[in-house]
């Protein structure tokens, strides 16, 4: 069932337009990320589902029932803040309290819900401290708490590991994904790390220039990205964009050109491709090898080598001064400088036309 | 060597700290001390001085002017703090947006505060005076007597008060604005998402978050109104007949009228540990209950 719409939200500060018809449903239960680089309009969008900005023209349903023009506090959302925005004056107990006493819950279930909550976040011995004195990982979780015991249909996060330290923020990300399970509701979840939308969210959205990219589940958007920006801002180290172009023949798949005369066949049909046009040939680190000299695809020279233990990485430049990001084991013996050969698996290629749309390998029959 | 360049390092701390503690002990030690050694002495301006001990206390004691002087101060305190406090808080509330009408509004709200108090004290005399002043006219005009702001004992008071609420809105306003602007915007937010009513966001969220700013402003203009002095000399001189006389004005005439100055120096001193006592009492009962939250 659907459950949060957002119907051609459009959005603009001044001459500057930072949403343009933005339209996404959501199942009632889902957890969706929105992905994107600062600047791209994610957060404007969480602001305005929760009330805190209008929506120059569009519409925000929750339930099927229209709530652009409710108060942010008859919206039935519950946000956690980048910086908490706890009340500092108020104990952690207050801070949870507030809001369901301004809702007018029995006070009774006031307690009980907080007591509920504070045992799920382990802050049963925080609730009589006030936030300034506890730490980043502790106020975090108040600011979860005071979001739970609200009961909402949706829960809005805005960046909400951002603050955390490396360890705290991986731990916290874990406990996130555990909490999900318990509560009975949607999640957004505002953030400009992919890790931790790849690992929460049932599905992405990928915001940039005002408009969403694409809309997907984590692999769907690693394998097969929309276009050329998905592909590029998806994976870490991005996926390498090099120059090709179409070499004519008769085969149902794309064989193409790189700059350095190199060839690739790859799997992708030739049907939906441009007959011409400059294309561009994407190939994720893990789908480049290198080769001894002389035996791969094509030649290169070594730029970089980064040993990350597991796997090894290997910036290197093609004859005709395009980088590309290879994928060697572990103990690599390659060093900077060498001249090595490249074996690019054409049938984990992919081709972005002119505009960057992205045409994909068509999957094993 | 360790030891030699730790006592140059000595020195040179006292040379920065030097001029500083030289001036401070030159304009303010000194002259305090000298208030207190004055305070038990007979003197005048021409330098005669017998130790009287705690004659000129004693004498304050059971002085009726002095007393009358005591009270007025305490009632303009009264009369000036709490709706000084109130009304800079409202102001600054309905100033704290950042548009150009507010930016006006701010400039000229703080505008009263860099004019001279015998700017003031003309402006308002020009309102007050009974003859041709601006509330003359207005009352003649709704076919009223025009009251005698300046002269009548019930009203000398309250005339002081209104003139010094008026010229010292602007500090406790920027205050105000300055505390505001250290809220963060995103509680205004989290308190919008909590259903909190405006009421409730000012009283539980805004209010609380000025706490220091509204105990720094308390303090200082008690500490200000309790030596109140150039309105209550240039408006109405003290009178009718003392009944707006302040300590400081008291403190005035009995120094440079009569030439008393180890009685006006213990005046001086009285007035001195009053301020103190108040200040740090206020201090005392916002702090402790602060702990007890």
């Amino acid at each position: 069932m659907l459950s949060l719409e957002l119907d051609r939200i459009r959005k603009a500060y001044g001459d500057t337009l930072v949403l343009d018809d933005v339209s996404l449903g959501m199942d009632a239960r889902e957890f969706i990320a929105f992905l994107g680089p600062s600047g791209s309009g994610k957060s404007t969008l969480l602001r305005i589902i929760a009330g805190l900005e209008t929506a120059d023209s569009g519409e925000v349903r929750l339930d099927g029932q229209r709530i652009d023009h409710l108060h942010p506090g008859d919206r039935n959302v519950a946000m956690v803040f980048q910086h908490y925005a706890l009340y500092p004056h108020m104990t952690v107990r207050e801070n949870m309290a507030f809001g369901l006493r301004n809702a007018r819950v029995p006070k009774g279930e006031i307690d009980e819900r907080i007591a509920q909550a504070a045992k799920v976040l382990e802050i049963e011995d925080q609730l009589d401290k006030k936030p300034g004195q506890m730490s980043g990982g502790q106020r975090q979780r108040v600011a979860i708490g005071r979001a739970i015991v609200k009961q909402p249909r949706l829960f809005l996060l805005d960046e909400p590991l951002s603050n955390l330290d490396a360890a705290l923020r991986t731990r916290t990300r874990v406990e996130l994904a555990q909490l999900r399970q318990r509560v009975d509701a949607g999640v957004i979840m505002v953030t400009h790390d992919q890790a931790e939308a790849m690992t929460l969210a049932d599905r992405i959205v990928i915001m940039n220039d005002r408009r969403i990219q694409q809309i997907g589940a984590p692999m769907e958007i690693y394998t097969r990205p929309a276009n050329a920006f998905v592909a590029g801002f998806v994976g870490s180290p991005a996926m390498t964009l090099v120059k090709a172009a179409l070499e004519p023949g008769e085969g149902p798949f794309a064989r193409v050109r790189l700059g350095d005369g190199a060839q690739v066949e790859t799997r992708v049909s030739r049907a939906g491709l441009p007959v011409d046009g400059p294309l561009r040939l994407g190939l994720r680190p893990e789908s480049v090898r290198p080769a001894a000299a002389g035996t791969g695809t094509t030649e290169a020279e070594v730029l970089l080598v980064e040993r990350l233990g597991d796997r090894t990485l290997v910036y290197a430049r093609l004859a005709n001064g395009e980088e590309v990001t290879a994928q060697d084991e572990g103990n690599s013996r390659i060093r900077m400088g060498d001249r090595i050969g490249l074996a690019v698996d054409g049938k984990a290629a992919h081709l972005f036309d002119a505009d960057g749309t992205g045409h994909h390998a068509e999957a094993a029959a | 060597m360790t030891r030699s360049r730790g006592k140059a390092g000595h020195l040179s701390g006292y040379a920065f700290a030097g001029p500083f503690l030289l001036l401070y002990a030159t304009i303010l030690v000194y002259p305090l001390l000298l208030g207190i050694w004055l305070s038990f002495q007979r003197a005048d301006l021409f330098g005669a001085r017998t130790w009287v001990g705690f004659d000129n206390y004693a004498r304050l004691l059971t002085d009726p002017t002095f007393h009358q002087s005591v009270l007025n101060t305490f009632v303009l305190a009264l009369l000036i703090v709490p709706p000084l406090t109130v009304i800079a808080l409202l102001l600054a509330l309905a100033l704290n947006r950042a548009t150009r009408t507010a930016a006006v509004f701010r400039g000229i709200f703080f505008s009263s505060s860099v004019l001279s108090v015998t700017i003031v004290t003309l402006i308002w005399r020009f309102i007050l005076t009974p003859d041709a002043g601006l509330v003359a006219e207005i009352s003649q005009v709704l076919g009223r007597e025009p009251l005698p702001f300046l002269s009548h004992p019930d009203l000398t008071i309250p005339s002081l008060a209104i003139t010094t609420i008026w010229w010292s809105l602007g500090f406790p306003i920027m205050l105000f604005l300055a505390g505001l602007q250290q809220v963060p915007p995103d509680i205004y937010e989290a308190a919008a998402l909590d259903r909190s009513s405006r009421w409730s966001t000012f009283w539980r969220i805004t209010l609380p978050s000025l706490r220091r700013t509204l105990v720094l402003v308390i303090m200082l203009q008690t500490a200000a109104q309790l030596q109140l002095f150039g309105q209550a000399q240039l408006l109405t001189a003290g009178g009718p007949s003392g009944a707006s006389r302040t300590m400081v004005l008291f403190i005035y005439e009995v120094v440079f009228g009569r030439w008393d100055l180890g009685y006006g120096a213990a005046a001086a001193e009285i007035l001195f540990l009053l301020v103190l006592g108040i200040t740090l009492a206020q201090y005392w009962a916002i702090t402790r209950r602060e702990a007890e939250r």
